[in-house]
């Protein structure tokens, strides 16, 4: 059997969400960092997104049956820290699909993150408005800020910059 | 890497990440019991994170000695954890919990900071991921002490009360361990007077705009790492519970 092409396992990851905001993969996300083949065996290198979150390692079990999936028995999914995943490598095409889902994406920030990290203005992922206000910005998963629309008189989450 | 030195780097290790753990579970004891909604939420979050931060230095540890984090976390005694007193403490009211948080959270992010400069590179590697995080715990926490210190007459009585029996405490954080200056001159480690004098720098004037005032006694009680109050072993015995009712179930 042919063995599967560096593009067809980047392909087959792109098909793994994130367990939590189920609408964007780990590749758009910006978790997935490279992937090595080496005769029979893949590496699949990813990085974290926030330290203590509990979905890293479903999507690492998700990312190893991906790859499994093509015929490839020999595959290891190994975590790097350097470089620390930032926001800012969030694909513009997942920045709309999490504003679709109803979370406010993250404010870009050049890697200069206490420039955006407390910024009181995110923008209603319903209506656009930017009269907003943050009400915590800690919210029910790790990776999201509580925030309230003083136009649609509602709440909304905003994906937590970093 | 010489023996000594691996040795040494595993007793850090083992210290910074018993800091997170032991801090994480007093923090997790909020759960349910905030004063609003979204206290509980954030502290909730931010005992999540530290947990994240523990697993860190404890996977870190692992590579240099094998252990596995969960037996660490899960089947040691009290007399073998290695976190400060400060934070093995009950979480005690609103007041204290805030205070005891932005002092460490303080001395965290200072840490972190110098760690990234760190000659081991995976220990450089590891705090710089963990610093971003740790930036919104004091900007949580220095709020809330401004919060409370210009407050209400009580919540400057609660904070202060806080204050005289922390801060001695907090001074265990600087103390170095045992041979660690062997650590600071291969430039593993930040020197603990230098992180002392920056911190205290920060934090003093900061209390003191807080209409907060520093105790004059800066005597931890203890300055080994060994050292533990009867409130850990009560801590451990919650928190090892459910595990310990079959070591060998698999989670």
């Amino acid at each position: 059997m042919k063995q599967p092409t560096t593009t067809q396992i980047w392909q087959a990851l792109d098909q793994v969400k994130d367990p939590e905001i189920p609408v964007v993969s780990v590749v758009e996300m910006g978790i997935v960092r490279e992937v090595t083949v080496e005769g029979d065996a893949v590496r699949v290198t990813m990085t974290p997104t926030f330290s203590g979150c509990p979905a890293l390692d479903v999507m690492r079990r998700d990312m190893e049956t991906a790859v499994h999936q093509l015929g490839i028995e020999d595959v290891t999914v190994e975590t790097v820290l350097h470089p620390p995943w930032s926001t800012d490598w969030i694909t513009d095409e997942a920045r709309e699909k999490l504003r679709q889902f109803g979370l406010a994406p993250p404010q870009k920030h050049g890697g200069d993150l206490i420039s955006v990290a407390f910024l009181d203005v995110a923008v209603c992922p319903r209506c656009g408005s930017k009269n907003t206000t943050i009400k915590n910005s800690f919210g029910p998963t790790l990776c999201r800020m509580l925030y309230y629309c003083h136009d649609c008189q509602d709440a909304f989450e905003q994906f937590k910059p970093l | 890497m010489n023996k000594t030195i691996q040795q040494l780097l595993t007793q850090k290790l083992l210290a910074m990440a018993d800091d997170e753990l032991i801090l994480a579970h007093r923090n997790s004891e909020w759960i349910g019991h905030g004063p609003i909604l979204e206290e509980d939420i954030a502290l909730a979050n931010i005992a999540q994170d530290e947990l994240g931060h523990a697993n860190v230095w404890y996977e870190l540890r692992q590579t240099l000695t094998e252990e596995e984090p969960d037996e660490l976390v899960f089947f040691r005694e009290a007399a073998d954890f290695r976190n400060v007193q400060l934070v093995e403490l009950p979480r005690g009211d609103w007041a204290f919990t805030m205070l005891r948080q932005y002092l460490f959270d303080a001395y965290e992010l200072l840490l972190l900071d110098m760690l990234q400069h760190s000659d081991y590179q995976p220990l450089a590697k590891a705090s710089a991921k963990i610093c971003n995080e740790e930036i919104y715990h004091l900007r949580h926490t220095s709020s809330w002490i401004k919060r409370l210190g210009l407050g209400t007459e009580e919540s400057n009585q609660r904070t202060q009360a806080a204050l005289n029996e922390l801060w001695a405490y907090a001074h265990q954080l600087f103390v170095p361990l045992p041979g660690e200056s062997i650590l600071v001159d291969e430039n593993i480690v930040p020197d603990m007077g230098v992180l002392y004098r920056e911190w205290e720098e920060r934090v003093r004037p900061y209390l003191t705009a807080a209409n907060l005032t520093t105790p004059h006694n800066q005597t931890p009680p203890t300055t080994s790492r060994s050292d533990h109050t009867p409130h850990l072993t009560q801590l451990l015995s919650e928190m090892q519970k459910v595990a310990r009712l079959n070591r060998d179930a698999v989670w």
